[in-house]
């Protein structure tokens, strides 16, 4: 088009896009934080720290040995200057009594922390349907209705507690999905993780809340390691929330998590994620680092593991969620909107190990690039010779604002037999000059016009997350459902 | 204040690009009536319609477009939609994603909230549209499926006359709605566009034939060159032209 498109893009998508960052204050608060730096005594000092049981400071160390010789990955298409260990703290946490007997010792800083991030944790105003384990920094400040899982038998605590109370099923199951040297950051995870969520739900207990951590980076310095690992046994069912924000800093910092779920047969697991980490000013300066390595196991017969992601911040994303589908009609499914803006890097998708028989995934990608990004779906599907009868169905759609912006996607599909089904679409659009004119010549505001278009493009995914969730990231895509039918 | 005219340009100079494509253009278009400019390709016909709806592509250079006394050239897009300024494009753009039932209703409840009446519900909306959705003889399945996305021809032109009919817009800018439809259609669409017509509203019809015109009667006729109006007539001047050609002209 010889038209100036910079004008609506620069003023207008601009100004929706770049809302500024509301969660981006950071909390003054007393902490007990370590050197920076990184070697064997660090990580035994996490261990005592924590006072972890033997076999766990093996597993650091095992993983710390690992990592040394490992290398950063070098296949994404992401850009950043090399990140310098040394120069990173790996344990910041919140100075406070030693043991929590009730809400009403933690420091009531925290609680404020966390009710102006929208998640109260006191009795009165808490999510009456979710139940909130909250991560600042390197530990778990808090977690909400541990008392009435309890009843049900669900186990929902951080992992520092479960290290403690549940030695057993961590030594059992911790590293089974994402083993240690599985990759380079989740080997350092591996290392030096210090907080998460854990989750276990016994035989034939459906969750009755939706269970949630909300990870807050707070510290300048520090890097945030979480580790979260969830266990469906079988006939069971749950349904887990995560979201995350962090403080603006014109510094980088980094985030390597884990996630490991396993869900035993006939079990479900249904995993969403709401990242909004500080994405970096308009000049790319700052914002989180976040390789992040999400796995699912479907160990057993008729299992389902399905991951719901909604990527809106970060200055790097790293991440491939994925489904390692061993039951036999076990299923795994992807959804996914990765939002990138400015100069925000995101290269994301996941990834299908199709090992049982008639077993089925679904991945649904949706990339909206904006700015200078650059959006990057990766995904590998493979299909084993012994899973017999499979079907994937993939389907990566990318949508452009601008004339500056980057999409690509990587599409890797592998079947090893001939009686697996499979479908694969992909497209491209752009939110164009002239679909906007036509917005506007119909007396429809900008705004509106591409609320309507974004929230069309998400729809297939807004619909996979739970209400809390949904009206978050609808938000958060600056987009709003009530101009839509059902 | 009731002979106000409803759209006059006054020596209105436009330019793409720093190319000037309309020169000192001047137009009269009263209640009532129907206008149908003509012009060779190029001669600055759906500038000349994409200007009045508010493109910004365009540099408007000098002159003024006064709709009902008002001169809209400084308004955004938007405001002379809600004013009454409607603009049938003549390649329809695809909007992915978007329903053409959420897109009409949207565009339907903007003009609503203009003129501070309440937004309808989906529910509300559907009874209004099914009415509409007849003039244009166009099925409800077709409000389900996106806005002009697997369109064809005929239909992305009939869902423009639908907007239009819907929006009740006072003044329409219907260029080359007559392009790419077959006989049937363009039956159809003139039907359409004169049910509509009525004495308080006025059309311009922007056409390359003279085929259109025998379903549309036209009060004047207009043959725009090189950015200007050159010559102005009756419905016959449409018929010498389809028979002598723009050279005619020269």
């Amino acid at each position: 088009m010889p038209y100036e498109s910079k004008e609506i893009s620069n003023t207008v998508l601009t100004k929706l896009l770049n809302q500024s960052y509301k969660y981006g204050f950071a909390t003054e608060i007393e902490k007990e934080i370590f050197e920076k730096g990184l070697n064997e005594d660090v990580v035994r000092a996490i261990s005592r720290k924590r006072a972890e049981p033997e076999f766990l400071l093996e597993f650091r160390l095992k993983a710390y040995r690992k990592w040394k010789q490992m290398k950063c990955p070098e296949w994404h298409i992401l850009k950043f200057s090399e990140i310098d260990y040394q120069n990173i703290s790996y344990y910041s946490a919140p100075k406070v009594k030693e043991k929590l007997s009730s809400l009403d010792e933690v420091d009531p800083e925290l609680l404020e922390t966390f009710e102006k991030l929208g998640i109260s944790l006191s009795g009165q105003k808490r999510l009456t349907n979710v139940a909130v384990d909250a991560v600042f920094d390197s530990v778990s400040v808090v977690t909400t209705f541990k008392e009435e899982l309890a009843e049900q038998g669900i186990i929902f605590c951080s992992m520092s507690e479960a290290v403690q109370e549940y030695p057993e099923l961590i030594k059992k199951y911790l590293g089974t999905v994402v083993p240690i040297g599985d990759n380079y950051f989740s080997t350092l995870n591996s290392a030096v993780f210090t907080d998460g969520s854990f989750c276990y739900i016994p035989k034939n207990v459906k969750c009755p809340l939706d269970l949630s951590t909300y990870f807050r980076i707070n510290d300048e310095k520090s890097g945030q390691f979480e580790r979260t690992l969830v266990i469906a046994d079988s006939n069971s069912s749950v349904c887990y929330l995560e979201g995350c924000t962090a403080p603006q800093y014109d510094s980088n910092q980094l985030h390597a998590a884990v996630v490991e779920l396993i869900a035993f047969e006939n079990a479900t697991i249904k995993y969403s994620t709401v990242q909004n980490w500080y994405s970096g000013n308009q000049d790319g300066k700052g914002g989180i680092y976040n390789f992040v390595t999400k796995r699912g196991l479907c160990s057993g017969y008729n299992s389902k593991i399905s991951w719901t992601q909604v990527e809106t911040g970060s200055s790097l994303t790293w991440k491939y969620p994925s489904c390692l589908l061993v039951g036999d009609k076990s299923k795994g499914e992807f959804y996914s909107v990765a939002l990138t803006n400015n100069f925000q890097q995101a290269d994301t998708g996941t990834r299908m190990v199709h090992i049982g028989k008639e077993t089925r995934s679904r991945i649904v990608s949706k990339g909206i690039s904006a700015g200078k990004s650059k959006n990057t779906y990766r995904g590998y599907v493979h299909i084993n010779n012994n899973a017999v009868g499979s079907r994937n169905y993939s389907q990566c759609d990318s949508l452009l604002i601008g004339n500056l912006t980057n999409a690509t996607t990587f599409p890797v599909i592998r079947v090893d037999n001939s009686t697996t089904k499979l479908e694969h679409e992909a497209s491209t659009s752009k939110i164009g000059e002239e679909q906007i004119f036509y917005f506007l010549q119909r007396g429809i505001s900008i705004e509106k016009g591409i609320e309507l278009m974004i929230s069309g493009f998400c729809r297939d995914v807004v619909t996979e997350l739970p209400l809390e969730f949904a009206a978050e990231a609808t938000r958060l895509l600056s987009l709003k459902l009530e101009g839509t039918v059902g | 204040m009731n002979d106000t005219p409803i759209l006059e340009i006054k020596n209105l100079k436009v330019a793409i690009n720093e190319r000037e494509i309309l020169k000192s253009l001047n137009l009269k278009v009263n209640k009532g009536e129907i206008h149908a400019i003509m012009g060779p390709n190029g001669s600055g016909k759906s500038t000349f319609s994409k200007v009045l709806g508010g493109h910004p592509a365009y540099t408007v250079l000098g002159g003024e477009a006064l709709f009902n006394g008002t001169d809209i050239l400084p308004l955004e897009p938007e405001e002379r939609s809600h004013l009454g300024l409607f603009l049938a494009f003549q390649y329809p753009i695809e909007i992915p994603g978007v329903s053409n039932e959420d897109f009409l209703r949207l565009a339907y409840n903007a003009q609503r909230s203009f003129k501070n009446e309440p937004e309808l519900d989906p529910l509300e909306f559907l009874s209004v549209i099914q009415n509409k959705l007849e003039i244009v003889k166009m099925s409800s399945t077709f409000l389900s499926r996106n806005v002009n996305e697997g369109f064809s021809g005929g239909e992305k032109k009939r869902n423009e006359i639908l907007q239009m009919v819907l929006l009740d817009s006072q003044l329409s800018i219907l260029d080359e709605t007559d392009s790419g439809l077959d006989i049937d259609a363009l039956k159809i669409v003139s039907e359409g566009i004169n049910t509509f017509m009525k004495n308080d509203k006025a059309i311009i019809l922007i056409t390359h034939y003279q085929r259109l015109l025998d379903y549309i009667k036209p009060d004047f006729v207009h043959v725009m060159q090189d950015g200007k109006i050159i010559k102005t007539g009756t419905a016959n001047l449409a018929k010498e032209l389809e028979i002598k050609g723009y050279e005619w002209l020269k």
